[in-house]
This record gives structure tokens, sequence and C-alpha cells, in this order.
């Protein structure tokens, strides 16, 4: 993920510019510097579209709402009102700014198709309602007294430097959401948004954001085009057509950078347009069949778009080696960072979490029935059981994936049921997942600089938190710059558990770390894990491994159907008969009467 | 008196369009959620498949007039069932060689992003189909001219198109029909199977990228009946799909994404709503009527009315 540095961005979109403005001021054919501006307005629209769903996956298949309104506002107060497109095209972002906020907070609700219908809905409902309306087709009246004030330039390059410099601000906003906590919370919500979740990262909040920005964006084209074209219609503001080459456009150049959308531009724009101008008689809707086969062209061959191809091709031999692990036992900690202080202090041995009966069912299944448990500051807390027997379920009560549907928890004096995952993060609780849950593009450091957002002001603290976490589990060598996607099991759980640790939680909640792990890492985690104890962290473990359990935990409870069946010193734990009965099995007893490993 | 009987007279007459309306919408609804429930894809081509199905239906009948010996009754009604297997075929090969690569069992079970790939690979299909058939076709309206389409029943101070009410009758019994199929037939059997999960058919020996080609090709192909049966009644043009499938995915959510039955009753549920909204709103904003009622159920119920709670967003 990570690129050039931002002076180089920089350099790159002032070159771009520049060079494109030589081209433009070189060619005297009205037509070609028609096209030239066109190739910026619909890359603008790319790059409005990519701040939402480029960046977040939310794929939007109704940017023309935006678009369409700023186009429509602008032509309206201009036409009504008399006010000049400088005031009235910024009124339009205003408009679709509000109007993000209107459709964010109902849609951000649905996932997948559902999002993507809805958001196909808006603009075609908006479509009907300015036909209604009696909009069908308004022309911005001539202003011949006054161009630069109405901005109606006898010269087509203005426009084309008007559209210029706003393409070249949206890509510089692009590049900082990019760069920042901003973006790089919505690339984690894209990769794995539970994940993210549980990281302290607010999801609403961030895809909102994102789609205002976006919608600003959209909005100010769309009265740029409206100002170049001297005429709006409801077909040309809010048609399908223009929702498709928002989406077309940034798909086929490249998703989630922002010179994607400027590369699929400056492709689809003119071959469209001169196929339609040399075709367009014979074959009216060549431009569409142009937006149509390119999409499904790049999704075929190339379904992250043009750039990341190319890039790919170029750093493929390079990024190919991931460091290799280092060599086992790796577990240098210094003197960590002490735990975050939400709440009361809980002194060792008191309760840090205590859960007063709660239940949570799925249709007719007791997933988790009226378990009552408290978790002693500064243990180690194993909770065992079969299959099935709500281990996870009840994490994911705790955490705020789901919702209890009785019960009460209290964590340090504050009560958790009903908070949303992400602030309980905030309150000092950590999380790892049965099947490790990274952002399987990001680097390790990422994923953990990702977690320690919470409680960081700036990026530079940020990365030293998620350094520090790092050093605590071993991986703060050339580890911390390989991809996620690539690492081995051991690597990932390691990874997870720092990403875990980068917000320095009270509480960690560690589900089946040590599965599917070989004799070796699996000790090297047992140690890591002891140690981020002694540092000060109580530890909740889910686990089936029972030898390494029983060296590991201070405190069993054991779930079997959801009910909590024994709770106690590991111990006296393994020798109840309810508990061999449910889950350790006859073999156990009988090994049982050895003395454990 | 007077005054107070042509509301309720604009009511029925509402009500009785709508119904008839709903009828082949339900139908079309039914071939959107066959290719939902059976391969849990979102095609954003069955307007367009529907628009094919018209243009079929209208070559067929009106513009080379194959069917004219079958005389101005039967011939539309034959021209509209034609349009099945026909658009059964493309869709078939469309499966086979474009949609195919992005769905299958393998995306089933997948998150959101597989899901996206197939949306923007039938956007891009919709799209293609769209604007192909405005380059074959043009951008004139047409209809499908019957005796029936200008004749009407007259129930008191009802009228009922004829054309409408002998498309309804036939997109019930259509209907009637697939729903027999699918649940008595080994084939609509294993369909079904392989819609519960598609895994587990796949581990029991069914072919389930043959069986999704099959779900698809049969989707689109009642969905372009559907369209035969109002091309009679409706004028329509190259673009009529974008609108149709909001109508359709209305229909279709409403009755709950999986239910083929529910999908019939949903579709009846709008052409209703469709017609009622004319009583109190302008006629240009039907379509936006259906648009809002969409979403309100997404937002409010997302399972649907009819359907089992199996789907959420």
């Amino acid at each position: 993920m990570r690129r050039s540095g931002l002076a180089g961005q920089y350099l790159a979109i002032a070159a771009f510019a520049a060079v494109y403005l030589l081209i433009g001021w070189l060619v005297h054919n009205s037509y070609y510097q028609l096209i030239m501006t066109l190739v910026l307005i619909w890359a603008t629209v790319g790059v409005a579209w990519n701040v939402l769903s480029g960046y977040s996956g939310m794929i939007s298949f109704g940017h023309a709402a935006f678009f369409g309104l700023g186009g429509y506002t602008m032509t309206i107060a201009f036409v009504q009102f008399d006010i000049t497109p400088w005031i009235g095209i910024p009124l339009g972002v205003l408009v679709g700014m509000l109007a993000g906020i209107v459709i964010g907070l109902p849609t951000f609700r649905l996932r997948g198709h559902y999002f993507a219908l809805s958001m196909l809905a808006y603009p075609l409902a908006m479509l009907y309602v300015f036909e209604w309306m009696g909009f069908q087709e308004v022309s911005l009246p001539m202003k011949r007294e006054a161009p630069a004030l109405y901005l109606q330039f006898n010269d087509p390059r203005a426009y084309m430097a008007l559209a210029l410099v706003l393409l070249v601000v949206c890509m510089i906003v692009s590049l900082h959401v990019e760069r920042s906590r901003f973006g790089m919370s919505l690339t984690a919500i894209k990769q794995n948004e539970p994940a993210a979740s549980a990281a302290g990262i607010n999801p609403l909040r961030w895809k909102m954001l994102a789609l205002i920005v976006s919608a600003g964006m959209a909005a100010a084209v769309g009265g740029l085009y409206a100002v170049v074209l001297l005429v709006v219609t409801p077909q040309t503001m809010f048609g399908a057509l223009v929702s498709a080459q928002a989406l077309i456009i940034p798909m086929f150049g490249g998703i989630g950078v922002f010179w994607g959308p400027v590369i699929g531009a400056a492709v689809l724009v003119p071959l469209a347009e001169t196929l339609n101008a040399q075709l367009g008689n014979i074959l009216p809707g060549i431009q569409g069949v142009v937006y149509g086969v390119a999409i499904i062209l790049i999704t075929l061959l190339a379904p992250e778009g043009i750039y990341w191809s190319i890039r790919d091709r170029f750093t493929s031999r390079r990024a190919a080696r991931v460091p290799a692990p280092s060599t086992a036992g790796a577990v240098a900690i210094p003197a960590a960072a002490p735990p975050q202080q939400f709440g009361h202090p809980a002194a060792d041995g008191e309760a840090l979490l205590s859960l007063d009966g709660i239940s949570r069912a799925f249709g007719g299944l007791r997933a988790v029935d009226d378990v009552t448990l408290s978790i002693k500051a500064g243990t180690i807390h194993g909770i065992i059981g079969p299959n099935g027997a709500g281990k996870t379920t009840l994490f994911n009560v705790i955490n705020g994936f789901l919702l209890a549907d009785t019960g009460s928890i209290a964590f340090a004096g504050t009560e958790l049921v009903g908070r949303k995952p992400h602030e309980i993060c905030r309150h000092g609780i950590g999380r790892t997942f049965q099947v490790v849950r990274a952002f399987p593009r990001m680097t390790v450091l990422e994923n953990v600089i990702v977690g320690a957002y919470v409680g960081t002001a700036s990026n530079v603290e940020a990365e030293r938190f998620a350094m520090a976490a790092l050093e605590r589990v071993g991986m703060a060598d050339e580890q911390a710059q390989a991809i996620a996607g690539g690492l081995t099991t051991k690597q990932l759980r390691l990874m997870e558990l720092a990403r875990a640790l980068a917000p320095r939680p009270r509480l960690l909640l560690l589900d089946e770390t040590l599965a599917g792990l070989a004799h070796d890492a699996l000790e090297d985690i047992v140690q890591i894990i002891r140690q981020v104890n002694r540092d000060g962290v109580t530890v909740v473990i889910i686990e089936h491994t029972m030898q390494a359990m029983m060296k590991l935990a201070d405190h069993f409870s054991v779930l079997d159907h959801g009910k909590l069946i024994a709770s106690g010193p590991p111990a006296s734990v393994v020798k109840d008969a309810v508990v061999i009965e449910a889950y350790l099995g006859r073999k156990w007893m009988e090994r049982a009467k050895d003395p454990v490993a | 008196m007077e005054t107070l009987k042509w509301p309720i007279i604009d009511f029925f007459q509402a009500l009785s369009t709508g119904l008839l309306v709903g009828g082949t919408y339900g139908l079309m609804c039914v071939g959107l959620g066959i290719i939902f429930g059976v391969m849990r894809v979102v095609n954003f081509a069955q307007g367009d498949f529907m628009m094919v199905g018209m243009y079929v239906a209208y070559y067929l009948v009106t513009g080379f007039g194959i069917l004219a010996f079958l005389g101005p009754y039967a011939g539309p009604v034959v021209g509209a069932a034609l349009a099945g297997p026909i658009v059964f075929a493309l869709g078939w090969l469309l499966h086979r060689f474009l949609i195919s690569r992005v769905t299958g069992a393998r995306v089933v079970s997948a998150e959101a992003e597989g899901h996206y790939m197939q949306i923007i690979m039938t956007l891009g299909v919709a799209l293609v189909l769209s604007n192909g058939g405005l380059i074959l076709f043009g951008s004139q309206p047409l209809s499908v001219q019957t005796p029936l389409s200008r004749e009407s029943w007259e129930i008191g101070p009802i009228f009922l198109n004829q054309a409408r009410s002998v498309a309804f009758v036939l997109a019930a019994a259509f209907a009637a029909g697939l729903y027999l199929f699918l649940t008595r037939s080994d084939l609509g059997k294993t369909m079904r199977a392989a819609a519960d999960n598609p895994i587990a058919a796949a581990y029991m020996g069914i072919n389930v990228d043959r069986l999704h080609r099959f779900a698809f090709g049969l989707g689109v192909g009642i969905t372009a009946i559907a369209g035969g049966l109002i091309a009679s009644s409706q004028s329509f043009q190259p673009y009529i799909g974008f609108d149709f499938v909001i109508v359709m995915y209305a229909g279709v959510v409403l009755g709950g994404m999986g239910s083929i039955l529910g999908a019939f009753w949903g579709g009846l549920t709008i052409g209703l709503v469709q017609q009622m909204s004319t009583l109190i709103l302008p006629y240009q904003l039907q379509n936006t009527a259906i648009f809002v009622v969409f979403l309100l159920i997404i937002f409010f119920r997302p399972q649907g009315m009819f359907g089992r709670v199996s789907e959420r967003p």
C-alpha cells in the first residue's frame, strides 16, 4: 500500500497539470479542446466516486444524484436568481453534501447488493421529480457583457483550465485522504470491517465523512459540467449512464487510488466521444456500448483496473520475497508502555470484567445461556468447552458484535451492553479472532497502526505505539514491512495480537490464538502472552489445547451448550466430573492420573 | 352524491388496473426471483433482457409479421411466449461466456466483494444491451399492435383493457406453471436444493455451474415473456430496462429475496402501488412512488413481506 512520498505525489500532480495545460494550449481545434475538458470533468467525477467507493469498498451506483444536484442547483440559481456560477457551484456543493448526509444515514445500514440497489434508486427518483417540476431542458442565459463573472468564455481553453483546477484540487484532497488516518481507516473497513471496528474504528463515521467529501466533489463537477454544456436535462445530469460512468471510469483506471480515474477518463472519454462523433449518426448508442464493453473487459481481465495491473507487473519481482519469520523465541519485551486507564482502576484480584446473567439466542438456539462470570484483574482466564458451546458468541457479546438478549456486563465500572465494538475497544478491550482477521493488503506495520489510532492524536504517535506493540510480539524487524496476505499462521496470529495490543488495552480477548500452531510456535506465543500478562494486561483466552492451557491459565471457566458448568482453578476444574463428561472425556481422566506434562 | 361517487370509481379503476398490470409485473419478478434465489446474483441487466423480449415480440408480431397468420388475437400471445426461448438462449450464452466467470459455487460463499464483481459485470451487460438495442432498434417508441389494445370490457363503470386482461391471465398461468415445475419436477427440485446450499449440492453430484446457467436462462426468459405481454399495452424504447430493474427489485425484495411465490405477490403489489399512486400523485411520479416504496421496504423490512427470514442486508 505504501507509495512514494507526499512531495513526490505533489510533483507528479504538478507535472501532469503542466503537461496537460501545455498540450491543451497548443490544440486549436475547438472540438478536441472540448474533449480535453470532458476528460478532466469525468476524471473528477471518478475521483469523487473513488473517495467513497474506492477507499471504503461501498460501491455506489448512484453518484449521478450528487452530480445532478450540483448541476441543477447552479443552473436554477443562475436562471431564476441571476446568481453567478462562482457562487452557484459552491451552493451546489453544499446541497450535494447535504444530500450525502440525508442519503448516507439510512443507506449505510445496508450491505452488499441492498446498498448497491438503493444507491441506484436515488438518482432515478430525482430524475422523475426534476422532470415533473418542469426542468426538462434548462438553458443558461447568455451573459456576453461579463464573461468572466458568469463563466461564459469565448475561448474553450478557459473551461479546460477551470476543469483542470477543479481536478487538481480534488486530486490533492484525495491524496491527503489516502495518506491520513481517514484513508487508512477506510481501507481497513474495506478489507475487513469487523476487524476494523474491533480495533476501535467507527465505520459509520468514516463512511459518512467519505460520502460527504465525495458528494461535494461530484456536485462541484456537476455544476461545472452544466456551465460547459450551457444546458441541463434530467437525463444528462441524473441519468443511469452518468452513474455508470462515475463507476466505470475509476474501475477501469484503477480503484482505490486517485490516479485511477485520471487514467480511466483519459482512455475512455476520448474513445467514446470520438466514436460518437464519427458513428453517432448510424450507431446512436455507441458511447454506452463503449462503457459497457470496457467494464466487462476490465472485470474479466484486470478486476482492479489498469493502474494496479501495471503496477503489480512492475513491482511483483521486487515484492515477491516476503521476509522470513524471525528465528524462534524472539521474546524481546522492553519496558512496555503501561496500559491506559479508563474508568476506575482495578487492582489485581478485583473483578475487572463482570458478566451478570448474559444470554444470547439465535432463533431457538440459546448460544449463551444465563452466564454469570467475573474476570479478575491481572489474571489469565481460560475458557474451554466443546465446539458450539458458545465461547466465541460470548466474546462477540462482550466486544459488542452481538447484543445480549438479557444481562449486563460491567467493565471497570462501565456498562458495556449496548455499546458498539469500536467504543468497547476504546474502553480498553482488545480482541483477536478464531480465524485471523487481517487487513490482507496492508503491511504488518499498517495493520497494527490501524489498531493504534485509538488513543493517539498524530500519525507519528500511532506509528510509535504500533512499533512498541510489534516489539512486544517480536515482529519489530523486517517482518513489519511484509504484506499481511503472505504471512504464516504464526505471524498472522502475532500480528493480530500486536494490533490488539497497540491501543494498550487493559483486557485482551484471545479467541483460539494457539490453534493450528506447531509445538515451537505455540511455545513462543505462550511466552508472549505470559509476558503481556505480567506487564499488567488481563487476558481471557479460548483454547482447545489443554496442555498449553494448563500451563497458561490461572482460572478456568467451562461452557457447555451455552451454560457455564464450572469455574475455578484449573487443577480443580479438570477433575470436575461434569466437565470430564461434557468436554474432556474419559481419556483425559486416565491421563490426568499422571502428572500433567 | 355525484361528487362523492367519482373518487370511489377512480379508486376501483386504479385498483383493477393495478391488479392487471401487477400480474405481468409479478411474472417479471418471478424471473428475477429465480436468478437471485438460485444464484444469489444481483442481475442489473434483467430489465434489458425484458426489453429484448419486448422487441422480439414486436418483430415477430408487427415488424416482420411472421406470426400474422395466427390472426390478431393469438399472434401477440404466441409472440410473447416465443420471446421466452429466444431470450433464454441469449441469457444462456451470456452466462456461459461472461457471467459464469464471476459467479458460481466459488463466489456464492464470498462476502460483499464477490457480489460486487457480479453486479458490475451485469451492469456492463445492461449498458451493452440497452445501447446495442438503441443501435439495432432505434429510439422510436414502439408497441405491439393488437385489436385488443384499444378495446375494454366494461364492468359497471370500470374499464378493463382487454390486452392487459389477457396479459394478466397468461402471466398468472405462466407463473403457476413455473411454480409447479419448481416444486414438482426433478429439475426444479434440484434447482431449489442448489439454491438452499450450493456447496452441499455440489457434493451431492449436482453440476452447480450448469444448473446456474439454466436458472439464469430461465429467469431472463420468464421476464422476457412478461415483457412481451406488456408490449401490447405499453410503448417501449431501448432504455426502458433501467426503470423496470427497480420495479422488479422492488417486487422481489417485497416478496422476500429467494422466494418464488413471494416474488409474484411482490410484483403484483408493486403494480398496485404504481397505479394507486396516480390517485394522489401526478402521473409522472408513479415511478418515483415505486422507488420510495422500494427504499422503505429495504430499510424497514429487508426480509420482505412474504419470504422467510434468511437474507439480511
